[in-house]
């Protein structure tokens, strides 16, 4: 495959880490290819793979629609481009989601990834926390998992796959091109699952 | 990257526990930093109730500070400001899904404490409530919820890092809707920025020391800075923003995200107001947007401001300078 093309979607959120943490896997794997920060629909068209970062999935929706970008994101993923949702990122994707406290919130959502999500699902920031993480069917035995006012999965389609629970809760979920987890990747040193995704783009996998 | 590790040993904030036979930890460096790491990019809003907050989050808000007054009427109500009521605060936290913050006077362990026990997101130990220690500012390591600090110079603001602070905002002054004193203090901290990188690059250990001196701030936390060439920790803009481009300018200026008090709520479009001011910080890098969020508010009805030279009360300068 010629040189490719991954963005980070940099409307709100942990941008940077994921930045780098995608520049360093591609760089292990040896892989050509370019990591950029995206905002606009121009800039979207040109992905092989997107990442969406933590942050709070409401300003990332909303703010994405103004210019179109959400829309693009959406023709994008259903037409095969991977892409990686990281705790908003992963809300974001789903097709449909509830806070714990609060219920159901109006938001923008990609609606391509079939499954129910429950916001906040941990509790409050005061129960943010850091686990072992175990992701045996993409051969992860173990991963640090950051936590941070975390969703978690409360219902699954047929086409998705469990990737990882954590107290009974599903916290990493696969559903073809679609990668999603609640816990922060990027805020750790294990770039493993960064270097899942850029091979998935990369076609490698 | 700004790093995340940082924990003092035996940091009473940090909680090891099992839950369901799992062990977790909270409260540490990484949890606390890299939630102010998910605000970048973001507006926090003040609100002093339900409708607000909603406003707030509707608009695009990345989170709401709870206070009782906002500060453009803590400076007209004078007296003492303190933290806001526990049930506004839990009323709001049970009708947004975004984070919610609240604010303790500078040195008030207790009230500090109360919003620890409240659940509150991140507690602001904040300049615009009348400092309950004159002395001391909270060590906040003891605490499992993360902080916010105010600074006005580098010196302040790895002094606040120092006591366990999570997330810096650079001053402004409070409640005047005049954006000149925050643009005043990010330019000073970079400046201050600029300086100690070019004495680490320069390898001048000795003139490094002198620095840390000058900023009464450890060797280790001062050399980690200058490498860095930013703050250790996510930064925000805070204190007389009132428009679209006055957001936009700060986080041209390097600011992580804003913070903004009194000027959406006293304002006379305030539900456009917050949405503009969202879309100016999301999209400062695009002048069109801007000034498409530049139109949506009218200056008839910004806050009408005062000038920071003649104010009775320098809210930026109250607490403890060391």
């Amino acid at each position: 495959m010629s040189k490719i093309q991954i963005g980070i979607l940099a409307v709100q959120g942990d941008v940077t880490e994921n930045f780098l943490a995608t520049m360093a896997s591609m760089s292990e794997l040896g892989i050509d290819g370019t990591v950029i920060q995206v905002k606009t629909t121009e800039q979207i068209s040109e992905l092989d793979g997107l990442i969406i970062p933590g942050g709070e999935s409401t300003v990332i929706g909303q703010m994405s629609l103004v210019n179109g970008g959400l829309k693009k994101i959406k023709e994008k993923i259903e037409s095969g481009m991977p892409v990686f949702g990281i705790c908003a990122g992963m809300i974001l994707l789903s097709k449909n989601s509830k806070d714990k406290v609060v219920g159901k919130v109006e938001q923008p959502l990609l609606d391509v990834l079939d499954v129910k999500i429950e916001r906040n699902s941990f509790g409050r920031q005061k129960n943010s926390f850091e686990a072992n993480i175990s992701m045996e069917p993409i051969g992860i035995s173990s991963f640090n998992g950051v936590f941070i006012r975390a969703p978690s999965v409360s219902e699954t389609g047929s086409d998705v796959k469990i990737l990882a629970k954590f107290n009974e809760k599903i916290v990493a979920v696969k559903q073809g091109n679609i990668l999603a987890t609640a816990f922060h990747p990027e805020l750790t040193s294990d770039i493993s699952l960064h270097k899942l995704f850029v091979k998935l783009v990369a076609n490698l996998s | 990257m700004i790093p995340l590790s940082g924990d003092i040993p035996d940091s009473k904030g940090v909680i090891c526990e099992k839950i369901d036979s799992n062990s977790v930890v909270r409260g540490n460096s990484t949890l606390k930093r890299g939630f102010a790491h998910m605000l970048k990019n973001g507006v926090v809003m003040d609100v002093t109730n339900v409708e607000q907050a909603q406003i707030a989050e509707e608009a695009g808000a990345v989170s709401v500070m709870v206070l009782d007054k906002l500060p453009s009427d803590v400076r007209k109500a004078g007296g003492v400001a303190r933290t806001a009521s526990i049930r506004i605060i839990e009323e709001i936290m049970n009708h947004v899904t975004i984070p919610v913050m609240a604010k303790c006077r500078i040195g008030h362990v207790y009230e500090a404490s109360v919003l620890d026990e409240t659940n509150v997101d991140m507690i602001d130990e904040s300049e615009v409530l009348t400092p309950a220690d004159e002395y001391h500012h909270i060590w906040k390591w003891d605490y499992t919820t993360p902080f916010v600090n105010g600074a006005r110079s580098l010196g302040e603001a790895l002094r606040r890092v120092e006591e366990g602070a999570a997330m810096i905002r650079t001053k402004g002054e409070p409640g005047t809707g005049n954006v000149a004193e925050a643009i005043y203090h990010i330019k000073k901290v970079n400046e201050e920025l600029r300086t100690i990188k070019s004495i680490y690059d320069s390898d001048d250990k000795q003139e490094l020391v002198k620095m840390a001196r000058d900023l009464k701030v450890s060797y280790d936390l001062v050399e980690e800075t200058a490498k860095l060439g930013r703050l250790p920790v996510v930064n925000f803009a805070a204190g007389g923003i009132a428009t679209p481009a006055d957001a936009a300018y700060l986080m041209s200026l390097g600011c992580d995200g804003i913070f903004v008090g009194s000027g959406i709520f006293k304002a006379e479009d305030a539900q456009e107001r917050a949405r503009a001011v969202v879309l100016a910080t999301t999209f400062w890098d695009e002048l069109d947007k801007v000034k498409e969020a530049q139109k949506m508010i009218d200056e008839r009805q910004s806050l009408l401001g005062l000038d920071v030279k003649n104010l009775d009360l320098k809210m930026q300068e109250r607490g403890s300078t060391v």
